[in-house]
């Protein structure tokens, strides 16, 4: 980041956005908060109680390691003029970085719930493994201690994908989302996740316009924060 | 004058606050303790990113130390916290109050591997125990349940 990007003045920039050397993290944030977010509506109407424990776990980590990024972020660019909230509730809906991957509401259709979930994190691990290597080490810390929490989401979407592997819903709801999965990604990892599951590469649905289905979560999640600006509890 | 003796023996007494058998000591999040003057500097690493419990620690830990009539500064340390770090103690603790602890090593990373971890129910001991739920009611635990005293039974997660 450049000296000028942090010396500018608050006010030439809209509240909570962050020059372009910390996109790169903010992207992460926002698939965590996002895909959180949307695991989270599982809770209480899973198929199983099993389901119900897990899904809501894993996303409460999910938006752990949202709020870890966002606080690097914070660190990397805001000198106290950004924190954690600001850069998860603060900025428009375009402002947000989230690949439209994660965006779509899929309860209740476990399958396709299950087929992002393991597309996920079968992508999140090929990027946090390259963030591992990162030269920052606060970013390679970071990055070590999420790979090994995600060790456990990736268990379990293993054992899902097995499960539901030769039902046709899964397969083609995996089919269906197989674009946008490759989107999550840098292209240069893209050849890797091909290569892990075994599937041919095809035109990427690319982070940069969102879907329709983003501005109605994000007026649910942000609502407390606009109505009552500065509450705390 | 405060000394880091006596700064890890309050900290000893602060129960985790999800699991009050086990002080955040035993747990193993407090990595260092560093005192100059009537400073006190502790590096801690909390369990899992996302657990809640991570600000109630951090508030109890500089109530301790401001006790002792010293300044407190809490940071988080850059190593994450492995399951290893929780101590014998800890472990007995754990065990105790009904929680299997973690198993030792590294963590399983395929199915395989955490289908062979054997644990022992803490309630009759069997270790003809199984894997209910890798996710529990906080991110640390996972769900067991003994196939001879019937019981459901938490575990930490290896991490």
């Amino acid at each position: 980041m450049s000296e000028d990007d942090i010396t500018k003045p608050a006010g030439s920039r809209s509240e909570g956005s962050v020059p372009e050397s910390a996109q790169r993290i903010l992207e992460l944030a926002d698939d965590e908060l996002i895909l959180g977010w949307r695991n989270s509506e599982w809770t209480g109407i899973a198929p199983f109680l099993e389901e119900d424990v897990a899904f809501s776990s894993i996303a409460q980590t999910e938006i752990g390691h949202a709020r870890a990024w966002y606080e690097l972020a914070a660190r990397l660019t805001g000198r106290g003029r950004v924190d954690a909230d600001t850069l998860a509730f603060d900025r428009d809906p375009d402002e947000y970085r989230c690949a439209p991957f994660v965006e779509a509401r899929l309860v209740p259709d476990w399958a396709k719930t299950i087929a992002r979930h393991w597309l996920y994190e079968t992508a999140d691990a090929i990027r946090i493994e390259a963030l591992q290597a990162s030269d920052d080490p606060e970013v390679a810390g970071l990055a070590e201690k999420i790979d090994r929490e995600e060790n456990y989401h990736r268990m379990h979407a293993d054992m899902w994908a097995e499960r539901l592997r030769d039902e046709a819903r899964f397969r083609s709801a995996v089919d269906e989302l197989w674009p946008s999965a490759l989107g999550l990604l840098e292209p240069g990892q893209r050849d890797r996740l091909c290569e892990i599951l075994s599937r041919e590469p095809v035109d990427p649905v690319e982070r940069g316009e969102h879907t329709e289905e983003l501005r109605p979560l994000w007026e649910e999640m942000t609502m407390v924060r606009r109505s009552v600006p500065g509450a705390s509890w | 004058m405060v000394t880091v003796e006596r700064v890890w023996e309050a900290l000893g007494e602060i129960p985790d606050p999800e699991i009050p058998a086990i002080s955040l000591v035993d747990l193993g999040v407090v990595r260092a303790v560093t005192v100059e003057g009537d400073k006190v500097r502790v590096e801690f690493t909390p369990t899992f990113l996302g657990c809640p419990a991570v600000e109630v620690m951090r508030a109890q830990m500089a109530e301790r130390i401001n006790d002792l009539g010293a300044e407190a500064e809490i940071d988080i340390a850059a190593e994450g916290w492995s399951s290893d770090r929780i101590t014998p103690e800890g472990r007995r603790k754990l065990e105790e109050s009904g929680f299997a602890p973690p198993a030792p090593g590294a963590a399983p990373t395929t199915l395989l591997q955490l289908q062979k971890i054997v644990s022992r129910c803490p309630y009759c001991g069997s270790e003809d125990t199984r894997l209910e739920n890798l996710f529990g009611p906080t991110p640390c635990r996972s769900i067991r349940y003994c196939v001879s005293c019937r019981q459901p039974f938490e575990q930490f997660k290896t991490i």
